[in-house]
């Protein structure tokens, strides 16, 4: 008998009806589930925030606290932020081209462009 | 001295104790979140009772010419040794009573460390200092839980009632000082325990003020736990906890 | 733009090492391969969380408890960035752990043994983890950049997994005869299974060459396997263990150690449900799922009532 494996990594036995995510119409979180957030961590005084990961929780509250648990066992962190992940707004992908490539030829934004004599020292 | 370390390992043993409820959440919470949340205050307080049980067994050692470890402390003293209180070893039950276990037993140790990193005695009031930051965020763990079980749904509020219920009788003892923690107060080393019933009942009744739900009448209290007196789960507990310590007496882990 | 044009821009990105970001174009078959095993490996690490737990009440010292407690809470954290990793493709959480608890998503095999003695602590930790270690640090380099970025953080937290269980086995190969017995006995009922979990042979695979090319998965069943054993074998020397196969020797042509056959019939019966604990572990977990609803439900209730209270007070 040959056996139709699927193997992508440990765990992963890909059993005969693909087990596993078959219908991704199912995506959506049912109403009583709690809502998602995402969590932003200063790790040090002086640093800015940096998105950490997300988590699930009842309210704000509740999510600054989880992230705490989940977040902050090892001492990531001396802040935190949270917000529901549903206000997040993101730029668009397809749009990438027109957002971001225009700012490739402006070298003379940066200071390397310009040369200045070594006597003038650190400017 | 035999008052002292009986003082010191009445903390170790109440903290081990819920530990060892407490640890059985880890793997089955209710959501993956609180699960977690749950376990950070187990490791809390299982730390705090290893800095008492390193503490007692270094007394014993310099007063007897023995040798006990925070382990022989933990793992081979007997039900009647024990002086945990009875109200850390009731059963986990449902998340509510486990909420509110933890809820009574945090803002009692609130109060009390807060009095204690004032103690004469260093090493007490420095351990009292650092689990004081701990057990504030336990306060407020638990402290929200128990609004959201009270105020949340009917079911909730319901199961939070009964657990509240069951749980009562415990709460008395936290308060009544055995001989060993009567000296400790006229020597300086430990807080009036008396004196903090007040301050307990205080915010006890704000926080289920605003969960709406009601404290009971004062009943019946039970005692004996810091004596050694305890119900009949302790022996169940220990006997987990000290499986492996009593079949292979002597080995190192 | 064409579709073909689109998988061929994917592709494209895929060739340079430019990872893919969730709101990315990406193929149908890749989103669902990632969601598959995405929340499969978090699967396995809650389910993980099992066997271990299993030990907590029982560990033999206070250290002992406190470290195993952080662990098996670690694989909680780990399950948690595992399943917002796959939340970011759109499949929720509760969508992910329904399936689990139908049977229609699965979870390591290795999870179906039983925890028997103290020293399948340290044995699972040496073991267990370390193959999952392997598989891990590949994973980090996978092409779905939450993905990528969820092992990163699990790789970092993981190696004291490793390392407390090495460290748990030495003190027991250290011990008394009844201890070096229990620490030799664990290692011979681990070994073959977590030889297991790297999957079947790459003969027997047949659709392994999709995901290399999606840079999904890095390396080879049997090349992780092989680096395993390559490992393990050296390191059992440490502990003055011995492995449970007859047929280990080094090849020197091949630069590599020779081991013996893997019993595939056991593998795959554990993997259709015949392990001796698959039902058991399936059962506590929709047990705690069940038991924790009415929870779930509370604090949802809870803030729609502060919400609704906050509004009121605006208007």
């Amino acid at each position: 008998m040959k056996i139709n494996i699927q193997k992508y990594f440990y765990g992963d036995f890909g059993v005969e009806d693909s087990a596993g995510i078959n219908d991704l119409k199912s995506t959506t979180t049912k109403e009583t589930a709690w809502p998602l957030w995402e969590i932003f961590i200063r790790s040090k005084q002086g640093l800015d925030h940096k998105h950490a990961g997300s988590l699930h929780a009842a309210d704000a509250a509740m999510a600054i606290e989880n992230a705490r648990d989940v977040y902050t066992r090892r001492q990531e962190g001396v802040s935190l932020w949270v917000v529901e992940s549903k206000h997040i707004h993101a730029s668009n992908p397809d749009d990438a081209a027109a957002m971001y490539e225009p700012a490739n030829d402006k070298v003379y934004r940066h200071p390397t462009f310009y040369d200045i004599p070594d006597e003038v020292g650190h400017m | 001295m035999e008052q002292l370390i009986n003082y010191i390992l009445q903390l170790a043993d109440s903290n081990l104790i819920l530990t060892q409820r407490n640890a059985a959440w880890c793997g089955h919470g209710p959501i993956l979140e609180q699960d977690i949340a749950i376990t950070n205050i187990t490791l809390d307080l299982i730390g705090q009772s290893r800095n008492f049980y390193q503490y007692a067994a270094k007394l014993i050692n310099e007063s007897t010419d023995t040798k006990v470890t925070e382990d022989s402390l933990a793992y081979l003293r007997t039900e009647r040794e024990f002086k945990n209180l009875l109200l850390t070893e009731q059963e986990n039950g449902d998340w509510a009573q486990t909420i509110v276990r933890q809820f009574f037993y945090s803002v009692y140790q609130y109060f009390l460390y807060e009095k204690m990193q004032h103690s004469r005695d260093e090493q007490l009031a420095g351990i009292a200092a650092k689990s004081l930051k701990e057990v504030t965020y336990h306060v407020t763990w638990s402290g929200e839980w128990v609004i959201r079980l009270g105020d949340g749904t009917a079911e909730s509020k319901e199961r939070i009632e009964k657990a509240i219920i069951e749980l009562w009788p415990y709460t008395g003892e936290m308060f009544l000082p055995e001989a060993y923690e009567i000296s400790m107060v006229s020597a300086g080393i430990a807080p009036d325990i008396t004196l903090l019933k007040n301050e307990w009942y205080k915010k006890v009744t704000d926080i289920f003020e605003e969960a709406t739900i009601s404290l009971p009448k004062d009943g019946f209290m039970q005692t004996g736990g810091k004596n050694g007196v305890h119900t009949e789960k302790l022996g169940y507990i220990l006997s987990d906890l000290q499986y492996l310590q009593r079949t292979y007496p002597n080995a190192t882990w | 733009m064409q579709l073909h044009d689109l998988e061929k821009a994917f592709q494209d990105k895929i060739d340079n090492e430019i990872k893919i970001e969730p709101k990315d174009w990406m193929p149908d078959a890749y989103r669902k391969t990632n969601v598959r095993q995405i929340s499969q490996h978090a699967h396995s690490e809650i389910v993980g969380m099992l066997p271990e737990g299993n030990w907590i009440s029982r560990a033999p010292s206070l250290k002992r408890k406190a470290i195993l407690i952080a662990k098996v809470q670690d694989e909680a954290g780990h399950g948690l960035y595992l399943y917002s990793a796959a939340e970011t493709l759109g499949t929720g959480r509760d969508q992910m752990i329904d399936d689990l608890h139908s049977g229609k998503a699965k979870y390591s095999s290795i999870f179906n043994y039983p925890t028997l003695t103290w020293a399948d602590m340290g044995a699972v930790g040496w073991l267990v983890d370390g193959a999952a270690i392997l598989n891990q640090v590949m994973l980090c380099r996978t092409s779905y950049g939450p993905y990528a970025r969820a092992n990163v953080r699990i790789c970092k937290e993981e190696s004291f997994h490793q390392r407390q269980g090495f460290e748990s086995l030495m003190v027991l190969s250290n011990g008394t005869a009844e201890q070096k017995a229990m620490c030799q006995d664990a290692i011979d009922r681990w070994w073959w299974p977590s030889l297991m979990m790297f999957g079947p042979k790459d003969s027997e695979s047949t659709n392994n060459d999709q995901s290399m090319k999606w840079k999904i998965k890095r390396k080879t069943n049997d090349e992780l396997r092989q680096q395993f054993i390559d490992m393990a074998v050296q390191q059992v020397k440490v502990l003055g263990m011995t492995l449970p196969d007859a047929d280990l020797k080094w090849n020197e042509e091949r630069g590599h150690y020779d081991f013996g056959e893997i019993n595939w019939d056991e593998f795959w019966n554990v993997v259709k449900g015949n392990g001796q604990c698959n039902k058991q572990r399936l059962e506590a977990r929709k047990n705690a799922h069940t038991e924790g609803a009415w929870v779930r439900e509370a604090a949802t209730a809870y803030a729609n009532k502060k919400a609704a209270k906050q509004l009121r007070k605006v208007a």
